[in-house]
């Protein structure tokens, strides 16, 4: 029931041409290095973990195991889901752990020439730089390379978690109610 | 056969195989230090063990294996294919001679001179070049052919198989068939989370299964339960060691301590078979240990004290360990002096731990008292204890694992300490709730009682049965004594505060639970069930909340969160701060102190607070005024006031509390408590001055904050007593102003 489809790691990954698993938050793509990612699985139900930092979304249960949920919007500073639309797993490894990173859609795995990457703009200021190790320039599109350690430190970003506390709040409860596909 | 003997053989067949391999692979790699140190110390141990279980030849034949390996170790001699062959080739006569130990019990009759003289040859630098050992083939052993075999020519590969063909045929049969296998712990470890998963898998289909009626999947659904249980206690078997293993170690320590002491004490030991999970073995053993040692110094008088109060000379130390309730019971006590309950009482007051005339507090909760952190009574401290530090620690790590600490003691007859543990931490007994539309466990360790309050009680005028505020924290009267009680949606900001007005349940559900020797109240929307669920680690993100023990998988398959019980009450404050007793009760004491000698107390009420009362020795006069008398100075308000001005403060900006505005717009007069220290006064304007009585009522200490020493019941209502001096310091900022003030007023 859970993998659309499954990864497996990749031990010899050239440095001149890299593999990417991609997604789509909010229109822009993304990219984790194929060896970070463990799997790739649909909407599970969230516990939420009240207390939490904002990015948090809750614990899914990965057959057995407990694993942490990260929003990505919310994480990167972007926008809200729109009602009702559930996000995707990329359940990444981390010298954590397991973590689940929650995103709009998944994309293909892509190869990119190194000659194609690019650092940063100088524009891009605040938390959210640190989690962005660069871009890659593709065809169409921008594919930014996410450092998940970065990603997954959400203990440590106080600065976003106040950013954004005060209308996650107000959004929180309806958000939560629209997550959970109620048993009772 | 000695059950010391048995474990030898054990460890040491254990260790010959590995010898095997590890001489093998050192002969590949003669440089390895680590590899040379490992055989060394296998050799050593054995040689170590023999000599200690009385097998002297053995001990003769592995002292000249040691010596060749020291050897090596040292680099005077190197490994060649002759030493390796020696060294697998006493490996060998090892072995026989275990098997004939693991027989008769004796290590043999056969005759090593000639291995331990080759043994020696090989130590000898420059063996390699002094042919005259080259061919060690001939070790002329006395003992019977079958058992020569193992000619020291052989090829190392040849060695292993030819030899262990050689051996008698005994020997393979007791050894080969060992009956206990050594696994990792690790394993042990990754076999729980399984069995864990187990569980959740079978409680998932046994709903699955409860839905349909194929009486099929029903049957097979129930042999899946009755099996997953049968795996779940065998594996949580697997990690059970008896207490046994910690206290053997008692003995010594009490026999020294006697010793150290000048006392006389004989130790007896109950339950030792009492099972444990191992992890929580590791964890009570500083606290047992150190209660222990309490007992020997403090607890157990010396031999003349004893005879005097006509006691035995020896002294009783007992420890007993026994199953009640699902949990492990361990109790240590002793026959000595008891615990001196005034002394503690003096103590805990010199300490600034009690008031000076704290309300009558029980026995029981006065020997619990040494629990606190920096307390100590004993009269001298002593190289064994006595710092006060120690009674504290014992608590908190027992708390830690889930465990209670419990102290009873009779003056002149001996002390208990009762140490309640649970017997393993990977799967426990939870209670399920709900609030917000989530469900969470609470440990059932913590839970002492559930309340249900429904829509009457609830809403009844007097407020009597029902919830209610002290100084704006909600309590519960349960049984006379006031709860403190905790919203835990508001603890954990899942509901809006105008979602819980909108949605106030018509029942209020309420679990009592026990932290940290304090109780309170959780309030909670729905309390569903127990069930037995599988522990899991939180990630290293979530930990630092502080709100939550841990996660579970549900019957669903949905995760819940485990409630840190003690980490909740932290929270929300309810439980003292190791830091905060002292300052905190000193305030009590000024004020009971007062209460004790007037008994008197003014009752007024202020705004929605309910009722604050005002020690009478503190009431210099009560006066109204029109509310036109109020004159402003700097930011400070006053008025005038036989002569003087005299500062006013308003209780609600000291406090925090609502107080109600609007009707006291509407009034034309101020009801004022004039305080007078010294020759300074201040006045306190209050909504209404209710009554004066002349009441002792106990104070419970449990409910404070800026201003407010604590709470008591008169008539039939909490109330709360108003700190007055912190108050008046607090809204005048050094009251030397107000000298200055009477001054150029007056």
């Amino acid at each position: 029931m859970w993998s659309s489809w499954k990864l497996l790691e990749d031990k010899s990954e050239p440095m001149a041409s890299q593999q990417f698993c991609t997604f789509t938050l909010q229109d822009d793509c993304f990219g984790v290095r194929v060896p970070q990612v463990q799997e790739v699985i649909r909407y599970q139900p969230i516990t939420p973990v009240p207390l939490a930092p904002v990015a948090v979304r809750g614990m899914i249960n990965l057959r057995g195991q407990i694993v942490l949920a990260i929003d990505l919007r919310r994480r990167l500073l972007l926008g809200n889901r729109a009602d009702g639309e559930l996000p995707m797993n990329v359940i990444v490894r981390t010298r954590n752990g397991a973590v689940s990173l929650l995103v709009d859609e998944i994309g293909e795995v892509i190869e990119v020439e190194e000659s194609s990457f690019e650092a940063p703009p100088e524009t891009l200021r605040g938390p959210v730089r640190s989690m962005i190790f660069g871009v890659y320039k593709l065809e169409r599109k921008l594919l930014h390379v996410l450092d998940i350690e970065k990603v997954c430190q959400v203990s440590e970003d106080a600065e976003i978690d106040s950013a954004l506390r005060p209308d996650w709040q107000a959004a929180n409860s309806a958000e939560a109610l629209a997550d959970l596909p109620m048993e009772i | 056969m000695d059950e010391i003997v048995k474990d030898f053989l054990i460890e040491s067949n254990e260790n010959l195989d590995r010898l095997d391999q590890e001489l093998v692979k050192l002969e590949s790699d003669p440089s390895s230090a680590e590899l040379l140190a490992s055989v060394f110390r296998t050799i050593h141990t054995i040689k170590g063990s023999c000599g200690f279980l009385g097998f002297g030849r053995l001990e003769k034949l592995t002292h000249a294996g040691e010596s060749l390996l020291a050897r090596l170790r040292d680099g005077e001699i190197r490994l060649n294919a002759d030493v390796a062959s020696g060294l697998l080739a006493m490996v060998d006569s090892v072995r026989r001679m275990l098997g004939s130990i693991q027989v008769s019990g004796l290590d043999g009759e056969e005759n090593y001179d000639s291995l331990i003289e080759l043994l020696s040859q090989l130590s000898r630098p420059g063996h390699e070049k002094a042919e005259a050992v080259a061919p060690p083939s001939e070790p002329q052993l006395a003992g019977p052919p079958s058992q020569a075999a193992p000619a020291l020519a052989l090829t190392e590969t040849g060695v292993s198989e030819e030899s262990r063909a050689a051996t008698p045929s005994h020997e393979s049969h007791a050894i080969d068939a060992p009956e206990t296998v050594r696994v990792g712990v690790t394993l042990l470890d990754r076999l729980m989370i399984l069995v864990g998963e187990l569980a959740l898998a079978r409680n998932q289909l046994l709903q699955f299964s409860n839905r349909t009626q194929d009486a099929g999947l029903q049957a097979v659904s129930q042999r899946v339960n009755l099996i997953a249980s049968e795996l779940q206690e065998e594996v949580m078997k697997t990690r059970m060691q008896p207490i046994a293993n910690l206290w053997n170690k008692f003995p010594r320590t009490v026999r020294d301590l006697a010793l150290n002491c000048g006392k006389d004490v004989r130790l007896e030991m109950e339950g030792q078979d009492t099972e444990l999970d191992r992890t929580i073995i590791e964890a009570i053993k500083d606290p047992l240990t150190h209660l222990v040692r309490n007992a020997m110094d403090h607890g157990i008088e010396d031999a003349e004290t004893r005879q005097r109060a006509d006691k035995n000379a020896t002294g009783v130390l007992r420890l007993r360990a026994f199953h009640e309730g699902g949990q492990v019971n361990i109790e240590i006590s002793d026959d000595g002096a008891g615990l001196n309950s005034e002394r503690i009482r003096q103590r805990a007051v010199a300490r600034g731990l009690l008031p000076a005339q704290a309300p009558v507090i029980s026995e029981r909760d006065i020997f619990n008292l040494i629990f606190l952190p920096g307390f100590s009574t004993a009269e001298k401290v002593t190289k064994v204890s006595g710092r006060g530090v120690g009674m504290d620690v014992v608590k908190t790590n027992v708390e830690k694992i889930g465990g209670t600490v419990d102290i009873q003691s009779t003056p002149g007859r001996g002390t208990t300490v009762r140490v309640k543990i649970p017997l393993t931490l990977a799967i426990i007994p939870a209670l399920i709730v709900t609030c917000g539309g989530e469900r969470f466990a609470i440990p059932q360790v913590s839970l002492l009682e559930l309340v249900r309050l429904d829509d009457a009680e609830n809403r009844t005028e007097s407020r009597r049965k029902g919830i209610e505020l002290v100084h704006g924290a909600p309590v519960y009267r349960l049984r006379g004594r006031l709860l403190p009680l905790m919203y835990l949606d508001r603890e954990l900001g899942i509901r809006s505060a105008a979602d819980r007005e909108s949605n106030a349940p018509a029942t209020i559900n309420i679990v009592v639970l026990q932290a940290e020797n304090h109780q309170f109240g959780l309030i909670v929307d729905e309390i569903t069930d127990t069930e037995e669920i599988v522990v899991k680690p939180l990630g290293k993100q979530l930990q630092a909340i502080g709100a939550y023990s841990g996660a579970t998988i549900m019957g669903d398959g949905r995760v819940a969160l485990i409630l840190d019980v003690s980490g909740l009450a932290q929270k929300a404050k309810l439980i003292w701060k190791a830091h905060e007793p002292a300052h905190h009760d000193a305030q009590i004491k000024t004020q009971a102190g007062s209460l004790q000698q007037e008994h008197g107390m003014l009752l007024v009420e202020n705004g929605l607070e309910g009722r604050l009362a005002i020690p009478l020795s503190m009431v210099a006069r009560l006066e109204e005024f029109p509310k036109t008398v109020i004159e402003r100075t700097g930011n400070l308000e006053v008025m005038q006031y036989r002569g003087q001005i005299i500062p006013l403060v308003r209780l609600s900006g000291i406090i925090p509390c609502s107080s109600d505005a609007e009707a006291l717009a509407h009034t034309q007069s101020i009801q004022v408590v004039i305080y007078a220290e010294g020759k300074r006064s201040v006045g306190l304007i209050v909504d209404r001055i209710v009554d004066i009585v002349e009441e002792r009522a106990p104070i419970e200490p449990l409910i404070s904050g800026a201003g407010i020493a604590g709470s008591f019941v008169i008539q039939h209502q909490v109330t709360e007593l108003l700190d007055i001096p912190t108050i008046m310091r607090a809204a005048v900022p050094g009251l030397m102003n107000v000298v200055e003030l009477e001054a150029t007023g007056g």
